[in-house]
């Protein structure tokens, strides 16, 4: 995964050796290793073709940024074209001028078209609208039945008229219905088919000349192989398409079909599918899919991130302030806020290779709220506090829960936590001063399963480990595994905030 | 004719959808014949069989694999004739499945203890359908059959398989929406026993495989079974849909995990997809494909026959290639 990747991608680079610019064979090289992981992602052998020429020709003469090591900065490279494909803005459902808006489910059998009528409408209606659902798959044993009982269990209204009409009478009878209820949008629940099924296509060329959906969107299953790139071909010839809904996604599947599709057929992603239930309907994010497809999670945005948010200079300061011992409050605040700049915890997690899938495996649901209540009860200190924590004393403690809305107890544990933080730091330091570490992204993980790191000690842990902004990779920085200090709390959280499905 | 081969136990297909299977293979078929139509064996037909093999979803590794052995045979053989290396590809791919193949139990249907067959599957890949054609499957050999309807997750998924219950007249064992697999089961294992079924087809909730919950349940149902009949199931069917690229490995590694599956049935083969993934699982897991599926109908079902298959999806009849 993005282990064998980026690894793969560190040992051709270390065998050139390091250079300030990318030559032709350094990339050739280096391209090779991504072409293959694009394959095993199943994006279509064509596509990759294309996309690994275009890549070169980016690549190529590419001075090495300081920052990023070469075989990062590949990767990088890499990501922003697929980001670049993939389109890099959402593209929101077109609405019909003339109420209701009718949107086309279409797909192959299997892909999941009925369970997304269901979830687009529950989603529209969060939205304000009143969808009316049909059922048109006349075919399938009891697939009217099934959207029946999805639209009783969550109060969607279904027009259906049996098995025995025709589904073009169906839908021009719905969209009457709709008009005469002001139901809008119309969103209507095709029969899966072969895109080679003369018969079948027909029908659906009949519904689209009668009723002139506004949106046709191909149901597209994301563990297709090679074969999505026919499929949606031949849909969008004889359709048309105006997008794509991306089933799936909860799984462990790649996802490199939605690459094939997107490059070939041109049309926009505009949601994706991402568990059973009826809410897990998402909008689309590019960045996302593209770290998916290279079977990475996030790093580079959140190198980027960090990078951003941090200078080099600010960097450095930080990390002598560390390794001397001299690491304050007020530096610990500082950080806090320039994390939380970087987004919503769970997300920069999210970014972390193997955790993001982690989390969702496990439905780990984690709180910002850490984070404001640490925030708070800094906040709460006067600066000469901050900057000696040593003299606050039962009365500055009062005083700070008081003024923080939190309890004496969190205080105490804070001002623990945080001496025990110190104390790590100055071990480093003494470290350091022997030789320093080999620390980077490796360090940053901790190794092993991120996840084991995490699930005990949450926020601190993280933190600990050089979530720190002044230890962003690469570079010579000094980390240290057993900066993690165990602390069950956030562990009985994750446990309470598993959903069973049933 | 090749299809009534492929359609081995079939009386007669219908000739529309033989007709409309073979057209949909017939750019393949001309593809990989163009190919060897060259005077010799240079590298360029190499990467343009990589091209082909990966394009039919065998996926990078098998695909570097069965080349290499390819290159290997040509060397060794002296092959100087791209017809001939063409031979020796078909063998190749043949031999891959083959390998799996044999890893088959032997199918013992006794008297008075129920055959039972548990299908699982992640979603949408076929399972119900299956079902319903491994039902007439086995009518058609003269065995009893009762169905169990183990999904009572997915809405109206109960009455698709009754629906298929009816129209095969088969007796379909079922709880309400919502109830616990392990209970239908459970009572579908004793309505077998009462009744004295051959064969009980059990169909459980399409899951992904990185469900942990939802795997477990299936070691639970597998437990169930296993109360009343310690050797069954007897066969536990992972329905793999034809279209699936790579991710199809990590399916078969991890059902194989949580249920023990025992055979693979290829879904949806009427398609233009290759199921280029089953040699992949051939190789990397050795588990058998035992059935494929072949149409909507419900005598659309096939057994697996590596050398059958590998004709019918890749090089066709000689007439046709």
């Amino acid at each position: 995964m993005f282990e064998a990747l980026t690894d793969r991608l560190t040992d051709v680079f270390q065998r050139i050796g390091r250079k300030g610019r990318l030559t032709e064979q350094d990339v050739d090289e280096a391209l090779r290793e991504v072409r293959r992981a694009l394959l095993e992602a199943d994006v279509n052998y064509r596509v990759v073709k294309d996309f690994i020429a275009a890549v070169r020709e980016q690549a190529i003469g590419e001075d090495v940024l300081r920052s990023l090591t070469p075989a990062q900065q590949v990767i990088s490279i890499v990501h922003k074209e697929l980001v670049r494909v993939l389109g890099s803005e959402r593209v929101p459902l077109t609405w019909a001028s003339q109420p209701p808006t009718v949107i086309l489910l279409v797909g192959l059998q299997g892909s999941g078209k009925t369970t997304h009528v269901a979830k687009l409408g529950h989603h529209l209606r969060g939205e304000g609208r009143q969808p009316l659902l049909v059922a048109a798959d006349i075919y399938r044993p009891a697939a009217v039945e099934q959207l029946r009982t999805l639209g009783r269990q969550h109060d969607l209204p279904v027009y259906d008229e049996g098995t025995q009409a025709k589904p073009v009478e169906i839908v021009k009878h719905a969209i009457k219905l709709a008009r005469e209820r002001r139901l809008d949008p119309v969103i209507v629940d095709t029969a899966g088919r072969l895109q080679i099924d003369e018969r079948m296509m027909q029908e659906l060329e009949e519904i689209k000349a009668a009723v002139r959906p506004s949106e046709i969107l191909l149901v597209a299953d994301a563990m297709t192989g090679q074969e999505a790139v026919s499929v949606a071909e031949e849909f969008h010839r004889r359709l048309q398409l105006t997008g794509l809904i991306l089933t799936k996604m909860d799984g462990d599947a790649r996802g490199g079909a939605a690459l094939s599709i997107r490059s070939v057929v041109g049309v926009p992603i505009k949601f994706i599918g991402t568990g059973e239930r009826v809410d897990a309907l998402e909008p689309f994010y590019p960045e996302r899919l593209a770290t998916r497809i290279l079977g990475m999670g996030d790093v580079l945005s959140l190198i980027e991130k960090a990078q951003q948010q941090i200078s080099q200079e600010e960097s450095e300061r930080l990390q002598e302030k560390v390794l001397t011992g001299t690491f304050n409050l007020e530096d610990f605040l500082n950080q806090l806020q320039q994390i939380k700049r970087m987004g919503p915890l769970t997300q920069l997690l999210e970014m972390l290779p193997g955790v993001g899938q982690a989390l969702r495996q496990q439905q780990v649901q984690i709180s910002d709220d850490e984070y404001k209540h640490i925030e708070a009860i800094i906040l709460s200190m006067t600066p000469e506090e901050r900057r000696h924590p040593d003299i606050i004393n039962f009365s500055r403690r009062r005083r700070i829960a008081r003024g923080s809305g939190t309890s004496m107890a969190e205080v105490n544990q804070l001002l623990s936590q945080f001496k025990q933080m110190q104390r790590v730091m100055a071990q480093l330091g003494d470290m350091a001063g022997v030789g320093r570490r080999r620390g980077g992204l490796r360090g940053l993980l901790g190794g092993g399963n991120p996840l084991a790191g995490l699930g005990d000690g949450g926020l601190d842990a993280l933190m600990s480990q050089g979530m720190v902004p002044g230890g962003m990779p690469p570079g010579p920085s000094a980390r240290h595994p057993t900066a993690q200090r165990p602390k069950p709390k956030a562990g009985k959280k994750a446990k309470k905030h598993k959903k069973k499905r049933h | 004719m090749i299809f009534s081969r492929f359609f081995r136990r079939q009386t007669q297909p219908e000739p529309k959808i033989e007709a409309g299977l073979r057209k949909s293979r017939r750019g393949i078929f001309r593809d990989i014949a163009a190919l060897f139509e060259r005077s010799e064996i240079d590298e360029e037909l190499y990467e343009d069989l990589e091209a082909l093999l990966i394009q039919a979803d065998l996926g990078v590794e098998t695909t570097v694999a069965l080349l290499d052995n390819l290159r290997q045979r040509v060397r060794r053989e002296g092959i100087k004739d791209p017809a001939e290396a063409r031979e020796a590809l078909r063998d190749e791919m043949v031999a891959l499945l083959e390998e799996a193949t044999r890893n088959r139990k032997v199918k013992i249907y006794q008297r008075g203890v129920p055959f039972v067959t548990l299908v699982v599957g992640v979603n949408g890949t076929g399972k119900t359908t299956t079902i319903a054609k491994l039902a007439r499957y086995h009518q058609d050999q003269g065995r009893s059959v009762m169905l169990v309807a183990g999904d009572t997750f997915r809405a109206a998924a109960i009455d698709q398989l009754k629906v298929w219950g009816e129209r095969l007249g088969v007796p379909v064992i079922s709880h309400t929406p919502g109830a616990d697999p392990g209970a239908v089961v459970f009572d579908g294992m004793q309505a077998a026993f009462n009744r004295g079924v051959d064969i009980l087809l059990i169909d459980t909730a399409g899951r992904l495989h990185t469900k942990y919950n939802l795997m477990e349940e299936l070691k639970k149902v597998r437990r169930v079974i296993q109360r009343h009949v310690p050797e069954a199931p007897q066969e536990v069917l992972l329905v793999i849909d034809a279209t699936t690229g790579q991710n199809g490995l990590v399916q078969a590694r991890m059902f194989t995990e949580a249920a023990g599956v025992t055979d693979i049935a290829i879904a949806k083969l009427d398609g233009t997809a290759k199921g280029g993934i089953a040699f992949a699982i051939a190789r990397e897991l050795g588990t058998p494909i035992s059935y494929v599926g072949t149409g909507e109908k419900v005598t659309d079902l096939a057994e697996f026959d590596p050398e059958t298959y590998v004709d019918a999806l890749f090089f066709g009849d000689d007439e046709e290639a």
